[in-house]
């Protein structure tokens, strides 16, 4: 028979325990329980983003109704526990509900504490702790305009943040003279300060507060000195206090809050768990949510009896969540009489940093303004790592992404796999590696869909794009066993291989024959398409289906549904005609904005999908291939023609390179660059493939890339003509696409194969090269047809769907009876 | 009760692909799964309104074009660990002609 759990509490902690319990062991216990809010758990730190309504509360609710009937909780939502009777090993709910335990874990969390002055229950007075607060909050600010919050702490700044958002006149209140005086130093309590002022938020500081005045209904603060403010909405944000009641009525030992051992069972009875805020651990009661997910995982190794896992305390850290407002603050960030202190100041930009030394090690850190490297800051701080050789940069960054990103070093690859990245969310690092890897992730978006990391407070973004930068940089060579996708057993290497051996042409034949798992998806689909076209350029079928919305529709979707539209400007080199005849369109089709790109041409944005065709047939110009894995644009220097440095005819090189080699397709997007001359004004140095023209000849570079993870190229050859760059340029390109996994830019591909293997095959090996060449030039036959030409035929041939695909059927709305 | 409008042929609906249909303000996305079997949705992502008639059809399921999002196209639900659900419209095939209920 399975053992009875009861919880009362429903909040982040009691349901992280849960969650932690079904993973250990989901059938061990028939689980119950008691919330005394209304709401499932949701994610209580992100009420202040709801009130500055940057998210909502449907956003936050961590765990719906259904999950806890999916998991057969029984769950009882807005009960509130009035005993819990230890003798019979049940609890009694207010309204007569009782449920009998074997194991009960209170996690009843904290109250806000309100100060007992006179007057501090009127109309008007309340707490920021929970949704209803929220709610009366948002309800206030519709009928009232002037609003104060007592407590200048974490709790309190966001509270007025949200209020203001409401549109209200807001004073903050505060005892002390420093803002968050509990986290920042005087220099970073008073920049806090200035920018909060600059958002319209007022302060009365080192003023308390002696009573509230009104009738029944709050009018306004009186204070020690004997001023007065007028206020028709009071905030207290002055601190919580653990919720212990129903612990102490029962007789359970409670200090400031629930006493747990290191196993966080109360020291009263084993049977009784407590995690949270409500609950005291070596003296401290936590009130920030990352200790709780570590307590979380220690109670369900315990009460599962999966072994010996304990609690020794957690270090905290501090991140205020204001959008636009970056503090961070952790350990002892004051420093006592003496201490060793490196501190950066930079008033007129707004940037604090500071760091408490001690023996060489982190002791304490303080930031404001520019806090990246604060997460970096605190693990070394854990840690207990010996900074005394980077004293001198430690300030400027702690991770080599901070000057060009190409040091390698950054400090996600520092980090240990247990180390929490997000904090609002408990996402290890090693979860947001595996998702990577696993699920093939390419951006920190898809990182958030797929493990929630980033997706609350947004503080950890950069750490994820690091994680991702880092592990896509290197995922390359550890992961060649790797499968594509989830769809399929099978890596990049053994499908390119199977399409050949078994003269496979169809995607849905390679899936059928290779025992795929469904019918793919976003990741193993396009890279089929990819295979059988390169293989078997002259058979292979190009599966439409098969191919992301960009190459589907010819354009590229932007967030909005719309697309927009990028003909080819061979070589950056247009004409007064050609500008007219896009300035032209672009005034037929409202194009909204008309974009220079980086590439060297133009961007129409925000092209509805219905004009997709007539625009493209009005452009008459060449498809931009901007949406797709193919050759995008040939970056040009002016060059020999009018430059007075030029050494070379860079830009009639560029033309040429991409006129030949326009409507190639490859496993990821090509970006090429020919520069006149050694000063390389065509930044050919970060492009797959750069051209650098010096005296009596061309430098070939290759593997470069300009994105997230900068990297330079690296030098392939140097040639006598233009004649060869091209060829050898080809070679590069067809060795790239045939080796190559899908998705796989050329730098990281360069980085895999190397730069010797690379040479050997399209330099030194000279039948091999023309052998490439060939190949790429039989490619190149089957793609005779501009992509848009082909769109813009088939509209215009009868009965033929193509066209009306891109235009919406309209059908009458019928109003119903 | 189901008033069932006629929208267009089934073979102008491409396999594995989606053709969208406008009814005032709405964009219904009808796809046409591998096996002709045909399914309608609003068209609209529940993460970010993403246009998902664009998206790659995978059985019954639609990957959303802007974040990859999973959408089981039968009840509208969107697959873990993201969370929601798009609306669905009832839509049938008589004689080779697509049929849609906006009720």
């Amino acid at each position: 028979m399975k053992k009875k759990l009861v919880m009362i509490g429903n909040g982040m902690a009691g349901m992280r325990a849960i969650e932690e319990i079904l993973a250990a062991n989901p059938d061990m216990f028939d689980i119950t329980i008691f919330g005394a809010e209304k709401y499932p758990n949701y994610n209580r730190i992100m009420l202040s983003p709801v009130l500055a309504g940057d998210t909502t509360v449907e956003e936050i609710i961590l765990n719906d109704e259904q999950w806890y009937a999916d998991h057969g909780i029984t769950l009882h939502l807005g009960k509130r526990v009035s005993e819990i009777q230890r003798g019979y090993k049940k609890v009694v709910a207010e309204d007569g509900t009782v449920a009998e335990y074997d194991n009960l874990i209170i996690a009843t969390g904290s109250n806000p504490f309100i100060i007992p002055i006179p007057g501090h229950d009127k109309e008007g007075v309340m707490a920021f702790r929970d949704i209803d607060d929220c709610d009366a909050m948002f309800e206030a600010a519709k009928t009232y305009k002037k609003a104060a919050v007592i407590g200048g702490g974490l709790l309190g700044l966001e509270a007025a943040k949200g209020l203001l958002h409401l549109g209200m006149d807001v004073t903050v209140i505060h005892d002390q003279a420093t803002l968050m005086n509990m986290q920042l130093d005087a220099v970073a309590g008073e920049m806090l300060r200035d920018e909060l002022e600059s958002q319209g938020m007022k302060f009365r500081v080192s003023t308390l507060t002696t009573e509230v005045l009104g009738d029944k209904r709050v009018t306004g603060l009186k204070f020690k000195d004997g001023s007065t403010l007028d206020c028709e909405l009071l905030i207290m944000a002055v601190g919580i206090r653990p919720n212990k009641q129903l612990a102490e009525e029962c007789g359970i030992f409670c200090n400031r809050g629930i006493v747990v051992n290191d196993y966080m069972q109360t020291v009263t009875d084993p049977s009784i768990y407590s995690v949270g805020e409500c609950a005291e651990h070596r003296g401290i009661a936590y009130g920030l949510v990352a200790p709780l997910f570590e307590q979380a995982k220690v109670l369900a190794y315990q009460i599962t009896g999966q072994g010996l896992k304990s609690y020794q305390g957690s270090v905290v850290s501090t991140k205020l969540k204001i959008s636009g407002v970056d503090v961070f603050s952790a350990g002892d960030f004051m420093g006592g009489p003496g201490a060793d202190i490196v501190e950066l100041t930079d008033r007129v930009g707004g940037v604090y940093k500071k760091l408490v030394l001690e023996d060489d090690k982190i002791k304490g850190v303080v930031m404001f303004g520019d806090t990246a490297d604060g997460p970096t800051f605190f693990q070394w701080m854990q840690d207990g790592k010996d900074v005394s050789e980077m004293r001198s940069t430690l300030l400027f960054s702690a991770s080599g992404l901070g000057d060009s990103g190409h040091s390698g070093l950054d400090q996600a690859s520092q980090m240990s796999d247990e180390t929490i990245v997000c904090g609002c969310n408990g996402v290890s690092k090693k979860d947001i590696v595996d998702a990577i890897v696993k699920e093939g992730l390419t951006t920190r978006k898809e990182i958030t869909a797929c493990t929630k990391a980033a997706g609350s407070c947004g503080g950890c973004a950069g750490l994820v794009d690091q994680l991702l930068a880092a592990t896509l940089g290197t995922a390359f060579v550890e992961s060649d066993h790797e499968p594509i996708c989830a769809c399929t057993e099978l890596n990049h290497e053994q499908v390119k291989e199977q399409v050949k051996n078994k003269h496979l042409t169809h995607v849905r034949e390679v899936m059928h024959v290779l025992d795929w798992e469904g019918e793919g998806c976003q990741v193993c689909r396009p890279a089929i398409n990819y295979y059988i076209g390169m293989i078997w350029p002259e058979e292979a079928e190009d599966d439409r289906t098969s191919r992301i919305a960009n190459e589907k529709m010819h354009a590229n979707i932007q967030k909005d549904g719309t697309f927009s539209v990028i003909p080819r400007i061979y070589g950056g080199e247009t004409t007064p005609d050609a500008l007219i005849r896009i300035a032209t369109v672009a005034k037929k089709y409202n194009v909204p904005t008309v974009k220079i790109t980086g590439g060297q041409r133009i961007d129409l944005l925000g092209v509805k999908k219905e004009d997709l065709i007539p625009m493209w047939k009005d452009l008459d110009m060449p498809s931009g291939y901007a949406y797709g894995k193919a050759l995008r644009t040939v970056k040009t220097c002016v060059g020999s023609q009018w430059c007075r440095f030029g050494t070379q005819d860079s830009t009639a090189l560029g033309i040429h390179l991409e006129k030949e080699l326009e409507r190639m397709w490859f496993p990821a997007k090509v970006k090429l660059a020919v520069s006149g001359c050694p000063r390389n004004c065509a930044e050919a140095t970060i492009k797959d493939v750069g051209i650098v023209g010096v005296d009596g000849g061309w430098e070939i570079h290759c593997g470069g890339n300009g994105g997230v993870h900068v990297v330079a190229t690296e030098l392939l050859c140097i040639v006598e003509t233009a004649e060869e760059v091209e060829e050898i340029v080809k070679a590069y390109l067809q060795h790239y696409r045939e080796t190559g996994r899908h998705n796989e830019r050329c730098a990281p591909w360069q980085q895999r194969v190397g730069l010797e293997s690379i040479k050997a095959a399209v330099v030194d090996d000279i039948d091999n090269r023309k052998a490439l060449v060939e190949r790429l030039h039989q490619y190149l036959a089957t793609q005779d047809k501009d992509p848009w030409v082909e769109r813009i035929e088939d509209a215009e041939k009868e009965n033929l769907k193509t066209f009306t695909e891109y235009k919406p059927i309209e059908i009458p709305v019928r109003v119903e009876a | 009760m189901n008033n069932w409008i006629e929208v267009c042929k089934l073979d102008e609906i491409p396999r594995s692909a989606a053709r969208t249909v406008r009814a005032g303000d709405t964009v219904i996305a009808i796809f046409r799964l591998s096996d002709d079997r045909v399914k309608a949705v609003e068209n609209r992502c529940p993460h970010r309104q993403g246009p998902l008639a664009e998206g790659i059809v995978s059985g019954d399921d639609i990957l959303c074009p802007l974040h990859n999002w999973r959408i089981h196209l039968d009840s509208g639900e969107v697959a873990p660990p993201d969370e929601g659900c798009v609306k669905t419209y009832a839509v049938k095939i008589e004689d080779g002609q697509v049929l849609l209920s906006l009720a």
